[in-house]
């Protein structure tokens, strides 16, 4: 794998802060490399504003393995740039060519607010997760042995593929509606499909649902661009489980 | 010298925490709302003590600087969590877990903290598994295990390579639950930066609002501080970015003693280094040491030709690769402890075999063809196929392969371009993991009174290693199931205290000692970036505090830090304003710890005239380059006394380790 430089142009959103009005500003960088990360390259840009007196670009970041969920990038308009299956984080410079002009952008959502330049407010969902996404279960090393239910490989296994949402907002980014859904029906799936989580899956789903919606989260119109963007493939299926599950609450409410 | 109190209870081992336990002190629930607790940090560790003591009715403020706790690097743990659990019928126990753990960290961790981890670790899974936590699972519908290192039994759960993921949510989702209910209150973004104390106590934190750049007074009863591990003192590690050590740091310079900070573990599976625009580590998991065999060529003139480009990997015949882990220590082979298997690859890199192109020349190959051929021929006589073609079988290996590993081959092929279902991985030793960390005792309380300290964070179990998929044992076990009980038994004598006040004299000095190191930063109008004197300072750690160390290269390494250090302060420069979210900022502070950290951990290292675990003097090794330990003189924890700026000044003092019930001996993976 042979590393070469690029030199690249780049358009990134500037706003001071939540209350002010930002605008997209142009930025020259040369010598990168090829086997750079995308954020890698904004931190030498970065490093090249403050040589340069300059404030640097605000932008959320921390694990650089995708995993975290905490990069957010909406890259020439693209959730998390051009690539498949990947954060922000794991993009590389590799997939961009000398001399071109990349558009880096915030997520843009009513119910994410920009705090500064590319760093977005996404709390509306810890509070989605705190309205239901859980199991009621108190820590008490007196639950039952884990080996007590067994579970069958292919309902752990898509479980588990819901689980491993990164809630980085990449779904709701890429939606025409800045619909939730994607994110909200990977927990409600993942607890639904597994035993410990179907004893409380009616409640759960409506209060998540809920929160939701008075979060300003848009509607899902089913154009499956979510499932696309998202860095870690949750499939659309976890929308229709959802709904079921939704229906299913609805008519069974007390 | 001072004797430390490690309050270890009498007893037998198997006995001590239960009868322990059984007269701790306790707060009535009634009383439980009226006492505050501060938890700074929410990975496993702090998520799960957080939750468990909301639940129980406490009054708890939890902390991150993130902007979710579900973001905690805990999340990027890959391979799995120990329990003693013989699911797998291979002769597991408590003892067992237990011992393996001692003998993993050579001798160099306290006996009586690790039986109790050993014993908790089945009820972290049963834990988990009733929250929801999708470990894999076998056909049956029961759990599944893997091996990992320095271990000669299957005890380790995962999900994927995406265990800590798993693990963090499900302590996310017991938080969430608590936030949800009002029984925890969430501070997102927000940075401890100060520990107060009030008579002597830990009576609350100075932390700083990161969107606003506000300075907070946070008063509590009990502080608990689980911010994680101090790897990025080298500035590449396999850490998130933003880990750092300043919570502890500042804990540390309030009274708390920090122990064995030369304990550094350097993870023997990672992505090469790129460049020098290179921001972080990637860890491949070590759980791919359970299919891959690590090798280099056995001639030198074939790692030559590789690192030319002329020779490639597939190109060179079994008999010419020297599969050295296998060669060394048949017993354990490719599963050897993580120092182990590092200063293995660093030997024969050393010795001109590293087979990647970099200005290093340093690489080793993690090879999973053996692998892919062998399971998949046992896939295709499962399919019922007692013929299979090379192809069939190649096909059905790469399919297992991925079932088990999927995310992080995908992970290396996105970062290095190419397919390692293919080519074999090119992998190197990597900063990873600190065992040390701010001394406690058997409570886990540090030498503040009040002051907790969990997780990655405290220096308890793991010696001068820690082995594989034990990191996230600890953090539940800590937070879940010990520190319940023991924080309790220290707030009963607190019933009658009251709200602690945050505006009393202690509370305005630290707030003024936060904002005087902030304004500093912001008017020091120097000329170089934060990161330039961090990756200085890495540099100085990785050379002369990393892998292989000697006195000559630690007494450097003190004296250079601290000129780097006094060029730091008159030098950095701080671009924009203190009021507002400031990442220049918050890395400046945390430099700044880092600095006197780097110090302290190259005097620890320097006193420490023996070879054990992570910590390798290359002045004692033996014949064949194995660590040399001497118990005679260094079987203690060095505990670390602050005793002002000039880091020369701290002082050392020793707890004594007994072991009772194990026998000390040299490890042998032979």
């Amino acid at each position: 794998m042979a590393s070469k430089t690029i030199n690249i142009n780049l358009k990134i959103w500037r706003q001071k802060n939540a209350n002010s009005k930002g605008s997209m500003e142009t930025y020259k960088l040369d010598n990168v490399s090829t086997d750079s990360s995308f954020l890698e390259m904004l931190d030498q840009l970065n490093e090249q504003l403050v040589n340069e007196r300059q404030e640097p670009i605000a932008f959320d970041h921390d694990c650089r393995e995708g995993i975290c969920g905490m990069c957010s990038l909406y890259i020439n308009g693209e959730a998390h740039g051009p690539d498949r299956a990947i954060t922000t984080c794991q993009l590389h410079m590799r997939k961009f060519k000398d001399g071109e002009t990349i558009y880096v952008e915030p997520w843009r959502a009513k119910a994410f607010p920009v705090i500064k330049d590319l760093v977005v407010d996404r709390s509306a969902f810890d509070r989605i997760q705190q309205a239901g996404g859980f199991v009621s279960v108190n820590t008490s090393g007196r639950t039952m042995d884990a080996n007590a239910i067994p579970i069958g490989k292919a309902e752990a296994d898509k479980a588990f593929e819901a689980a491993t949402c990164i809630g980085c907002g990449a779904c709701v980014a890429s939606c025409v509606n800045a619909s939730a859904m994607l994110f909200v029906s990977a927990k409600v799936s993942q607890l639904a499909l597994l035993p410990q989580g179907q004893v409380e899956a009616h409640q759960r789903v409506l209060n998540m649902v809920k929160q939701m919606d008075e979060e300003g989260f848009g509607n899902c119109t089913n154009t499956g661009a979510c499932a696309v963007e998202c860095p870690k493939e949750i499939s659309l299926e976890n929308i229709a489980r959802m709904n079921r599950e939704y229906f299913r609450a609805m008519v069974t409410a007390e | 010298m001072s004797i430390l109190d490690s309050k270890i209870p009498e007893g037998h081992i198997s006995q001590k925490w239960t009868d322990y336990k059984d007269h701790l002190r306790l707060v009535a629930p009634n009383n439980r709302p009226k006492i505050d607790i501060i938890v700074v940090g929410t990975g496993l560790a702090g998520a799960s003590a957080a939750a468990s003591l909301g639940e129980m009715g406490y009054n708890v403020k939890a902390f991150c600087f993130q902007d979710s706790p579900r973001r905690a690097h805990s999340i990027a743990a890959q391979g799995g969590i120990n329990a003693a659990k013989n699911y797998q019928n291979d002769g597991d126990s408590v003892y067992r877990l237990f011992y393996d753990t001692i003998k993993g960290g050579d001798y160099r961790a306290r006996e009586a903290n690790v039986h109790r981890l050993a014993e908790v670790s089945g009820n972290i899974i049963d834990q988990c598994v009733a929250q929801g936590v999708p470990f894999a699972r076998e056909y049956g519908g029961l759990l599944d295990n893997r091996s990992f290192g320095g271990t000669q039994v299957q005890r380790t759960f995962y999900a994927a390579g995406q265990t800590g993921q798993q693990l963090l949510l499900g302590a996310y989702s017991a938080l969430s639950r608590q936030i949800g209910l009002g029984n925890v209150q969430m501070y997102n973004r927000h940075e401890m930066l100060d520990l107060v104390k009030v008579d002597g106590k830990a009576r609350g934190i100075i932390a700083r609002n990161l969107i606003t750049g506000e300075i907070e007074r946070h008063s509590a009863h009990a502080v608990i501080i689980a911010s994680g591990g101090y790897g990025n003192v080298y500035f590449l590690s396999t850490n998130a970015m933003g880990s750092n050590v300043t919570a502890a740091w500042k804990a540390h310079k309030r009274g708390a003693y920090f122990a064995n900070p030369c304990y550094v573990q350097i993870h023997p599976t990672c992505i090469p280094v790129h460049g020098t625009n290179q921001s972080k580590l990637t860890l491949m998991s070590e759980s791919l040491r359970n299919s891959g065999r690590i090798w280099v060529p056995k001639k030198k003139e074939d790692a030559e030709a590789i690192r030319a480009g002329q020779l490639k990997p597939t190109q060179i015949a079994e008999e010419d690769r020297d599969y050295y882990l296998e060669r060394r220590y048949p017993a354990f082979g490719n599963l050897v402890p993580r120092d182990v298997a590092s200063r293995a690859a660093k030997e024969r890199c050393d010795a001109g075999f590293g087979i990647e192109a970099n200005e290093t020349q340093e690489g080793v190959y993690l090879d999973f063809s053996s692998e892919i051929i062998s399971k998949g021929k046992q896939a295709a006589y499962a399919a019922g196929n007692h013929n299979p073609s090379d192809e069939e079988v190649i096909a059905l290996g790469k399919k297992w392969v991925e079932s088990k590993y999927g995310n992080l081959f995908q992970m290396y092929e996105k970062i290095t371009d190419e397919n390692p279902y293919e080519t074999p991985m090119k992998i190197y030793p990597a900063v990873h993991y600190t065992m040390g960390g701010v001394w406690v005792d058997y409570n886990l309380q540090s030498t503040i009174p009040g002051c907790f300290v969990a997780g990655e964070a405290n220096f308890s179990d793991h010696g001068a290693n820690r082995l594989g998929a034990s990191a996230l044992m600890q953090g539940l076990a800590d937070g879940y199931f010990v520190l319940p009980y023991t924080v309790s038994d220290y707030l009963a004598g607190d019933i009658r205290t009251g709200k602690i006040s945050i505006d009393s004299p202690e509370f305005l000095e630290a707030e003024n000692n936060v904002k005087e190191m902030i304004s500093k930063f912001m008017n020091n109008n120097g000329s170089r970036t934060v990161d330039h004197f961090h990756k200085r300072l890495g540099h100085i750690m990785w050379n002369k505090v990393g892998m292989a160390r000697n006195a000559q290269g630690l007494t450097e390494a003190i004296a250079e830090i601290a000129a780097l250090r006094e060029e730091f302060y008159k030098d950095v420069f701080v671009p924009g304003d203190a009021n507002e979210l400031n990442p220049e900022l918050e890395k400046a502070l945390r430099v700044a710890d880092f600095m006197e950290l780097g110090q302290l951990m190259a005097r620890d290292a320097l006193q420490r005239n023996e070879s054990c675990g992570g910590h390798f003097r290359e002045e004692y090794q033996d014949a064949e380059g194995e660590t040399l330990r001497d118990d005679e003189n260094f079987k203690f924890a060095g505990a670390w006394e602050y005793a002002g700026m000039d880091i020369n000044q701290s002082i050392l003092h020793k707890e004594e380790l007994k072991y009772e019930f194990i026998k000390i001996a040299a490890r042998n993976y032979k």
